[in-house]
């Protein structure tokens, strides 16, 4: 199944990747091939199976809501590119 | 010999006895890990200053204590999707190239706890997704035993590292054989252990329900000293069971594999595989069976399906996982100005990300997305309790299932890196076992007829982990294969 040049730039808006026109190309074969690859799965009739999330068969795993400190928050701030005012980081506008 | 040709057991007895220290056993892995760096590309950074630190802060513990852990002293390359505070760590990816951690992975905060030395951080593909260590931005890590070919993935620097003595031991992730493929590629011994046995906190997350954190180690007893450390439950990572942490050197001394069943299964010996390979791994099992044990041909019947599976659960987490790199709390952010937040994102995702992140990604929001969950994730996840009950099944029949890791042995820099399946369709033995969640140990036995190394893989049920040591432990004592060193010039 090839996936057309629209469901890559969609798929590609969906996960914020901005890609280029040659991307999106070899993208769109890339995918298809192994979009096609793991059409494989509709071989298994999986009836009335449950579907597997983790395997830990662990449920409900409960924390006490503590507050605890964090250290030094300003090191935090410092791992950002962006400028910080007031110990916020100042991103561009949502809106235009 | 020189110190860093030691295994962890011999140093940690030399250290004991005041042979030589830390201090000198660090230098000389110092002195290995920056003399091979050029050609090989194990380490995306030795952190020289830092392993002379804890190396005297070892010397000091080392003095006082009585009984030091085995582990004191010792120094470790720290795989570099493991967040070491102080210490840059990048997952290998231009989207965390200059991120300095605030703190420590879980894994690495118990390795300090004993006074570990960190050597530096080693080489992966791009946040752990590959299978050959291609993919990192610092570009691959070539095989000791033949540079022309990789040292397989994802912990392709690990291993590397570990093989030619550069480090005495490595910490390592294997989320669809990231620890054993690599582990067979350079002739070592890789631990996969069960999923929640050591806590993922810290260690950048890839596919969170099927990453584990493991080691790669010179033998099984090591690997054992290693666990003794790191598994158990953690505050910090919720899928970490209470279940606990037994002594794994216990059990170790055993000779013999007297009463154990062990299965060989039908589908992980299939045309297409290279003949060195199976005849390697088929010699070890008649080892194994010569030491005791009862050899029983088993069938895990999802096994074909396995791969096709992970390729959309797999995606599906890292697409979801990848999501918190956006250029605002940490990374480089863009050098291009933007409108808006959005085309920021855009941007700084289209420059952070490589080609195989990029398809992953994308892979995963397209199974994900309105309309087709039901079709790929859903129906993935249903195969993956189908796999996961071949093993339970399985195991009612037997105690461990012995295999081959991969089809075929280390191939050729730049192979298969024009074909994305063709990558993936070498990770169909590894990959069940962490759909399945279950521990599984390579260890080395043999070679092929152009010296490349070959491993065997010993699968378990889950928290079994005493169990694989055990059967990998007695055939080191009956083989050297762990023993190769591979000649560099």
């Amino acid at each position: 199944m090839k996936l057309t040049k629209e469901k890559v730039k969609h798929v590609a808006k969906l996960a914020r990747l901005g890609l280029t026109d040659h991307e999106i190309e070899k993208f769109q074969t890339e995918l298809s091939n192994i979009l096609d690859y793991v059409e494989m799965l509709n071989e298994v009739d999986t009836k009335g199976i449950e579907p597997t999330a983790q395997v830990t068969g662990l449920t409900n795993v409960m924390e006490k809501d503590i507050v605890r400190r964090c250290e030094n928050p300003h090191r935090l701030l410092e791992n950002s590119p962006l400028p910080i005012e007031n110990d916020q980081i100042k991103v561009k506008p949502v809106f235009e | 010999m020189n110190l860093n040709e030691l295994t962890i057991h011999e140093a940690h007895q030399g250290l004991k006895n005041k042979k030589f220290s830390s201090a000198e056993l660090t230098k000389a892995c110092l002195k290995k890990a920056k003399d091979l760096n050029e050609k090989l590309n194990a380490y995306t950074l030795i952190t020289e200053a830092w392993a002379l630190e804890m190396a005297k802060k070892a010397d000091e513990v080392l003095q006082k204590e009585q009984n030091p852990n085995p582990l004191t002293g010792i120094p470790v390359a720290v795989k570099d999707s493991f967040c070491t505070e102080g210490i840059r760590t990048t997952a290998c990816s231009d989207i965390l190239r200059n991120f300095i951690p605030t703190y420590d992975a879980t894994a690495v905060k118990k390795l300090k706890e004993v006074s570990c030395v960190i050597i530096g951080k080693t080489n992966t593909d791009e946040f752990t997704c590959g299978a050959s260590t291609e993919t990192s931005c610092f570009g691959v890590t070539r095989n000791p035993w033949d540079l022309n070919r990789v040292s397989g993935g994802s912990s392709g620097g690990s291993a590397a590292a570990v093989a030619t003595d550069a480090c005495i031991y490595a910490t390592a992730t294997d989320t669809g054989g990231s620890i054993r493929q690599p582990a067979s590629f350079c002739g070592v011994t890789g631990l996969k252990v069960t999923y929640g046995r050591v806590s993922r906190y810290g260690v950048m997350a890839m596919a969170s329900s099927l990453d584990t954190v493991g080691a790669i180690a010179k033998n099984v007893f090591d690997i054992a000293l290693i666990m003794n450390v790191i598994a158990g439950k953690d505050y910090f990572d919720s899928t970490t069971p209470n279940i606990e942490v037994p002594d794994y050197i216990k059990g170790l001394d055993s000779t013999d594999l007297k009463g154990l069943r062990i299965g060989l299964p039908d589908e992980y010996f299939i045309s297409g595989m290279e003949e060195d390979v199976e005849k390697k791994v088929r010699e070890a099992v008649r080892e194994l069976e010569k030491l005791g044990a009862e050899i029983k041909k088993i069938s895990l019947p999802y096994t074909k399906y396995a791969c096709p599976c992970y390729y959309v659960i797999c995606p599906s987490e890292v697409s979801a996982n990848m999501a918190r790199y956006d250029g605002i709390r940490f990374g480089p952010g863009t050098k291009k100005e933007a409108e808006d937040l959005f085309d920021y994102y855009l941007q700084v995702r289209d420059e952070g990300f490589g080609d195989e992140m990029k398809r992953r990604i994308m892979i995963g929001t397209y199974a994900l997305s309105a309309g087709y969950y039901e079709a790929y994730y859903l129906k993935a996840q249903q195969v993956r309790t189908l796999i996961k009950m071949d093993f339970e099944n399985a195991f009612k029949e037997v105690d461990a299932i012995c295999c081959p890791i991969a089809p075929t042995t280390a191939f050729k820099i730049g192979e298969k890196t024009s074909d994305p399946v063709l990558m993936y369709l070498g990770d169909i033995f590894t990959i069940p076992a962490n759909l399945a969640g279950v521990p599984a140990l390579a260890v080395p036995c043999g070679f092929s007829k152009n010296s490349l190394p070959i491993g065997m893989q010993i699968i378990g049920p889950q928290f079994k982990e005493p169990l694989i040591l055990k059967i990998g432990s007695v055939y080191q004592k009956i083989t050297d294969w762990h023993k190769k060193k591979p000649k560099i010039s």
